[in-house]
């Protein structure tokens, strides 16, 4: 196991997701604990404490968050639970939601008398159907033993929760845009400021937080912040669901103690690269970071700082194994054919970027580049930076120019002598 | 879509007063389900119901890729082909699938059993190439594993 585990601390069996279950390792016992001795304060104090971060990409301090919502405004205050799981080579919530759903649902029931919420909700894409099965029968448990609705366990703190299901788009992970989907519209992302905390879901103070940052809540409260802390690094504490995919010998999703080596990760806990593969490069969070290379990945250790130090971020922990022989060209067009078939078209440099470097990129693949076509790539990727309301625009650029960065030669090759470098592989150096 | 205002009215029951916007797309996808597509009149009895701006249903079914105006085949086969479903060899594979029911992505079969599309990204890249049929996601997904799925829904269609 890479490093201490938090939340995967239980063997998964055929009933393990059941409240019976959940409850014979000691579930619920937190919240009681909470309602019995603690205050609002108090709870959104120790999330602060234990230096919690964002598990969704962003890694925006959740007890930060917390702090902005006004207790005394005497106004009804929001809490979702973003399970937009959509991110390319994410698929790590989607562990929790089928395996450890009263979990999540204990952990939102505390963040919401921390955060004095009445109705909770959350949101999960359209596609996904037994997290979707999971999640919606664990409600229905929790509501029948008590945990949700008028009065919880006898305290004066009531809560209700929905299951919203959202219906195929990428920019619905985006908190303001999956607000604007719970509206029942279309999940056009909004400008900040105001922030969500102040003026979100139908204008009222909204957290949103992913299923894995929330899903941290109940072992923070029940072994303080201080226990939490002793994880991780000092800078970084805790642990992350890593999703690992691509031409790796164990795919799957692994939880990874901050701090640990990302040597022994991907070669001992992942067992390599699948036979007869090397490795060229990895994505190491969703497919909009950039892309290192195995010797730059090689010294690092699975942290926020040793991965800003490289250039790059673990973001949501979706990571993919590349392995040498793979087409870098081919790779970006599915990149920009996603991004291109995303985009919401609020923002222009969006809108139109995303169409551009679809085009100039489907263009050097058909064997047409032009020779400037690799300075175009480069200033449509940064025309987008910080010119859109949400962060997708960027995204799409940083994952555009990490790839020319560090391959700008198979471009240069392809669009030289009109074929690919590598065939246009997509699937490593052994073919089938 | 007026007999399925009872379990609408169940639906509303769980959120908050007002929030009767927040309904149009929950009360879509159970259209859907029922009908296969969303017909005009469903838009006019939700409006009706709702309370909602026409656009706003018009603007929601026209923006998530989910929805859909039209019937389409009874097994909708929706492949993925994002970044590590194509590493894992999605594209032979829908490169077969419309082969074998000689239609290509986002069309459907003459007899109306199949409808063909591609997906992006679905969270299964961990078991990769992924397929879905209708709701069903299968994973590790081979030429062989899907042609003996394809005889499994001919079977059934």
């Amino acid at each position: 196991m890479p490093g201490k585990q938090l939340l995967m601390t239980f063997p998964v069996t055929a009933t393990s997701h059941t409240l019976a279950d959940y409850v014979g390792r000691g579930g619920y016992a937190t919240l009681r604990r909470v309602l019995d001795a603690m205050k609002s304060e108090d709870v959104t104090k120790e999330v602060a404490a234990s230096g919690l971060l964002g598990h969704g990409g962003a890694a925006f301090s959740a007890g930060r968050k917390w702090g902005v919502v006004n207790l005394n405004d005497h106004q009804p205050h929001y809490l979702c639970a973003n399970a937009d799981e959509g991110e390319p080579g994410t698929f790590k919530d989607r562990w929790i939601l089928e395996n450890a759903p009263h979990l999540l649902l204990e952990s939102m029931l505390i963040a919401a008398f921390a955060l004095q919420v009445r109705n909770a909700f959350v949101y999960i894409r359209g596609e996904f159907d037994l997290p979707y099965r999971r999640i919606a029968a664990a409600v229905e448990e929790a509501y029948a033993a008590g945990y949700f609705g008028e009065n919880i366990l006898g305290s004066e703190f009531s809560c209700d929760i929905v299951i919203y299901r959202g219906a195929g788009s990428y920019v619905c992970g985006e908190a303001s845009g999956l607000l604007s989907s719970l509206e029942g519209k279309r999940g056009y992302p909004r400008n900040r400021p105001p922030r969500l905390t102040v003026q979100g879901l139908y204008k009222r103070p909204t957290v949103v937080n992913n299923v894995e940052t929330l899903a941290n809540v109940t072992g923070i409260i029940a072994g303080g912040a201080e226990a939490y802390r002793k994880v991780g690094t000092a800078k970084c504490p805790g642990t992350q669901l890593v999703s690992i995919s691509g031409h790796i010998a164990r795919p799957g999703v692994y939880e990874v103690e901050y701090g640990y080596s990302m040597q022994q990760f991907l070669f001992d806990d992942c067992g390599g690269m699948l036979p007869g593969q090397k490795l060229k490069c990895i994505v190491p969070g969703g497919i909009s970071t950039k892309v290192l290379t195995a010797a730059e990945v090689a010294p690092l250790t699975f942290d926020h700082q040793s991965f800003a130090g490289a250039g790059s971020s673990i973001g949501s922990g979706g990571m993919i194994a590349i392995a040498e022989g793979t087409c870098m060209v081919r790779l970006l067009q599915v990149m920009l054919r996603f991004y291109h078939h995303e985009s919401c078209g609020q923002c222009t440099p969006c809108r139109e970027g995303m169409g551009w470097l679809h085009k100039i990129i489907d263009r050097i693949v058909a064997g047409e580049g032009r020779p400037d076509d690799i300075d175009s790539l480069y200033r449509i990727s940064r025309l987008q930076d910080g010119m859109t309301i949400c962060g997708m625009g960027d995204a799409a650029g940083y994952a555009t120019i990490g790839i020319l960065d560090k391959y700008r030669d198979e471009f240069e090759y392809w669009i030289t002598n009109k074929r690919s470098k590598l065939e246009g592989n997509l699937e490593g150096t052994v073919h089938a | 879509m007026k007999h399925l205002i009872p379990e609408f009215e169940k639906l509303k029951s769980r959120f908050p007063a007002g929030f009767e916007s927040s309904l149009v797309l929950p009360c879509v996808r159970r259209i859907q389900e029922d009908r296969g597509y969303v017909a005009d009149e469903d838009i006019a009895g939700l409006v009706e119901y709702l309370g909602v701006p026409r656009i706003q249903i018009e603007e929601v079914l026209s923006y998530y890729t989910q929805f859909r105006r039209k019937p389409i085949g009874r097994f909708h086969l929706q492949a993925c082909r994002n970044v590590t479903c194509s590493m894992r060899s999605a594209e032979r594979l829908i490169d077969h699938l419309a082969k074998k029911l000689g239609v290509a992505p986002g069309q459907t079969t003459a007899d109306g059993v199949f409808t063909l599309s591609t997906a992006e990204c679905l969270g299964s890249c961990g078991t990769a190439p992924v397929v879905m049929v209708n709701d069903t996601y299968h994973e590790n997904m081979s030429v062989e594993k899907l042609d003996r799925l394809l005889d499994e829904l001919k079977g059934q269609g």
